[in-house]
């Protein structure tokens, strides 16, 4: 049989791949062999002069770095955590099941930046009804202007807007199980703990970890919600790795530089995530 | 004779019927220019009927909502109407609003006709951009333009930008308190010091102080001393620079203020950036909660709300307050940006103990016509239509619209006594305020515009925020600012740097 016309069929799912990921990659690895920035536009070659500057001159994006990581974990530690605790909520059959699940929906469905912009107001120091409820005990936490806590504020209204994500995928896992572990647990005279520690949760590993991984590629992104709550700050405080490089890309032009910055992020997302994918594996499933 | 006199009467008569005929004709179709009618000029309402651009379309990249982008919308809409032309606007974030036209501007594309953006952009941009044409310049409106802002939309000698805006920073200020007697004699009792417009950035902190945090004007609410734009890259570097200017900006030390313009060395670590910086982080003890992060709209509601005594940056807060929805509408006052009892002199290297104040020229608003676009003469008749008197006049009366005073007939007091309802001592103390920046101070300093200007703005608002957020001391956060401006200097290359600051040098040392 003759299978040479089986390459005409490759070929639009190849042009397609080349367009949206093999020439934006490739051209992004040129780009951060240059120096474009608003003054010198155009793809001049300067060699590794950019990664030079990234290793040996620029601490302001290892400290994003370290900052991103540091949120992101907890970022996605309690959207698992809470989103197991939700789904296993409405896994059972219990009263308006069907009205919890789509509520618990809810913020998934909405458009971040804009849920962003509201939940601004709703910590705003002066006027804000947040502080209007703890300015009632005699507090004004600075929810956007302290070091500590603008983080935290990105945090909460990360979690908030995905917890749902989380929720959403380990509930499709808990309606898969099998019945028969349960089962077989109840007539050893489990209770539900145990049932939970030793039948539920080592069932759900493998659901959970690719949820988590999902939830950390994700999270490692934040970039919208430091826009509009903090842009970064106060000072430095909550500035992200994507953060720093939107600001060294589309604010200052710099965009030879901020290519290379982007491609660093990349291996070492691809790496870390690699080695907590494993870790993950050999913590939840094999023990 | 008397007959002639008659028929003369009457023709005068007759024309000033014709006037305010046509005027209320405009008036009636755009309620914008209700208080002053159309007001003739060659980009006025009447002389923009007779263009007939139906078929051509005009886009339009502009800032958000409402700040300039409301006008820009509205003058849109009229200029259509007017014309026939199809007038599409773009509303952009002010942060994206150098990157969403410079991308294709580099890519040699022209997506938009028209950009509005902020005046420092001028050097980067100006070889994008069309030249106003001599046709424009020499337009009654465009004589009635300030000097200042001329030079601020111009690159050497050539108006590359439209004039539609004015920007200055100065102090605004409770009249109703700093005017009462009876906590005049409460804060001579306390503090010994007299109550009065703050001459000295020790005196507005002093102030400020004493009014933070209690509800001194009886509306049951807390009150607090300052409003103040410090929120990290949200135009904070603009206030940071006001705040700088009264202790390094030295009248007899020319050659320079952000560098040293023989050597290119950055000045903004010296001892004045370093005063003005330490008195900005003992400001983050007399804000409003979360006062570290107002951006320019926090600052215009809160103290246009009246929730602090003083504010300083550009125009919006004041007309915010001063309009007739305001609780606190002619209980305000205008006064120059406070100076200092010292500057410092770079060239001695040693602290002058003489008072200094100096205008900073801050970069405002401005629009410009894409060389690339095809429909140049469309897309300056609009901004000359937007700039048109009798917009202006209305424009400049609403808060948020951003458009502030930039002609010389605009700092006549009875323009906002008459239109506007403003007391008219306030208005007296309004104009002659800005009249004197504009026109009667020799030691201005103007924004910077150099190539790479956001990699040096941006530098100067990460250290000065991170001082203001205690991660850093004033000296150390000035210090890492000074360092980012060697290498941007290094790498954009001293000599290009240099041949752009000197423009702007020149005009500070009044060349």
């Amino acid at each position: 049989m003759n299978f040479k016309h089986k390459y005409l069929f490759l070929l639009p799912g190849f042009i397609v791949l080349l367009g949206i990921l093999i020439f934006p990659i490739g051209f992004t690895v040129r780009l951060s062999l240059s120096s474009w920035d608003s003054f010198f536009p155009g793809l001049d070659f300067i060699g590794l002069e950019n990664y030079t500057r990234l290793f040996t001159d620029d601490p302001r994006f290892w400290e994003s770095f370290q900052r991103l990581s540091f949120m992101s974990v907890i970022t996605v530690f309690l959207q698992y955590t809470i989103g197991f605790a939700l789904a296993h909520m409405v896994w059972k059959e219990i009263k308006f099941q069907r009205f919890f699940r789509v509520l618990f929906l809810i913020p998934m469905m909405t458009t971040p930046v804009i849920m962003t912009v509201i939940w601004k107001t709703v910590f705003h120091e002066s006027l804000g009804p947040v502080n209007d409820f703890f300015s009632l005990f005699g507090v004004t936490p600075l929810w956007l202007s302290s070091e500590a806590l603008s983080k935290v504020t990105v945090i909460i209204v990360e979690v908030w807007q995905w917890t749902p994500f989380m929720f959403l995928l380990l509930l499709a896992g808990l309606l898969s199980l099998p019945k028969e572990p349960f089962l077989a647990a109840s007539i050893d005279g489990a209770g539900p703990i145990r049932k939970f520690v030793y039948v539920t949760f080592p069932l759900m590993a493998p659901i959970s970890i690719g949820a988590i991984i999902i939830r950390l590629i994700e999270a490692s992104k934040i970039m919208d919600t430091v826009y509009v709550l903090t842009s970064g700050g106060p000072g430095t405080s909550s500035e992200t790795s994507s953060f720093y490089i939107f600001i060294k890309g589309l604010r200052e032009f710099q965009f030879g530089y901020s290519a290379a910055l982007s491609l660093t992020y990349l291996i070492i997302m691809i790496i870390s995530l690699t080695i907590i994918a494993k870790m993950l594996v050999k913590l939840m499933i094999r023990n | 004779m008397k007959k002639m006199i008659k028929i003369s009467t009457l023709t005068v008569t007759a024309s000033l019927i014709a006037v305010a005929a046509q005027a209320d004709k405009w008036s009636d179709q755009f309620p914008h220019i209700k208080n002053t009618g159309d007001i003739a000029g060659e980009c006025s309402y009447e002389s923009m009927s007779k263009k007939d651009y139906s078929g051509q379309k005009l886009t339009i990249n502009t800032h958000a909502v409402p700040v300039i982008g409301e006008p820009t919308a509205l003058h849109a809409e009229q200029f259509s109407k007017l014309t026939g032309a199809e007038v599409n606007v773009i509303h952009t974030p002010a942060g994206d609003l150098y990157s969403k036209a410079m991308v294709p501007f580099q890519a040699g594309q022209a997506p938009y006709d028209i950009v509005f953006g902020f005046s420092n952009f001028i050097r980067d941009w100006k070889q994008y951009l069309q030249p106003v044409p001599a046709k424009y310049v020499n337009m009654r409106q465009m004589q009635d333009v300030t000097q200042s802002h001329i030079d601020v939309n111009s690159w050497d000698g050539e108006m590359i930008q439209f004039p539609i805006d004015g920007d200055r920073h100065y102090l605004k200020y409770r009249k109703d308190v700093i005017d009462n007697p009876e906590y005049q004699a409460k804060y001579k009792a306390e503090t010994g010091n007299e109550l009065r417009i703050p001459q000295t950035w020790k005196e507005y902190g002093e102030m400020a102080s004493f009014f933070n945090g209690w509800d001194w004007d009886n509306d049951g609410e807390l009150e607090y001393g300052s409003a103040e734009v410090m929120k990290k890259d949200d135009l904070m570097f603009a206030a940071f620079f006001s705040r700088s200017v009264a202790y390094a900006k030295n009248p007899r030390v020319p050659g320079g203020y952000f560098f040293d313009l023989e050597s290119m060395e950055p000045l903004i670590n010296g001892p004045g950036f370093v005063e003005a910086l330490t008195d900005w982080v003992e400001a983050t003890k007399y804000v409003p909660p979360g006062g570290i992060n107002f951006g320019l709209g926090d600052e215009i509601n809160s103290f246009g709300g009246g929730q602090t005594l003083f504010s300083f940056s550009w125009d919006d807060a004041f007309v915010a307050a001063m309009q007739d929805d305001s609780p606190i509408k002619n209980k305000v006052g205008a006064a120059p940006l406070p100076g200092s009892d010292r500057v410092w002199n770079r060239s001695s290297g040693a602290w002058e103990n003489e008072y200094n104040q100096a205008p900073y020229i801050v970069w405002g608003w401005t629009a410009a016509v894409a060389k690339a676009s095809k429909n140049q003469d469309v897309a300056f008749d609009y901004l000359c239509f937007f700039a048109n008197d009798a917009n202006h006049q209305a424009d400049i009366a609403i808060g948020r619209f951003g458009v502030n005073p930039f002609k010389k007939s605009d700092f006549v007091p009875e323009l906002y006594v008459e239109r506007q309802g403003w007391d008219p001592e306030i208005a007296k103390q309004y104009a002659d305020t800005l009249m004197e920046m504009e026109e009667g101070s020799t030691n201005r300093v103007f924004p910077l515009r150099v190539p790479g200007v956001f990699q040096f703005n941006s530098a100067i608002a990460t250290a000065t925020s991170k001082a203001l957020a205690g991660q850093l001391s004033p000296q150390e956060a000035l210090d890492e600012a000074a360092a980012d401006w060697k290498k941007i200097v290094k790498r954009i290359g001293a000599d290009t740097i240099r041949e752009a600051y000197a423009i702007g040098v020149a005009l500070e040392d009044n060349l």
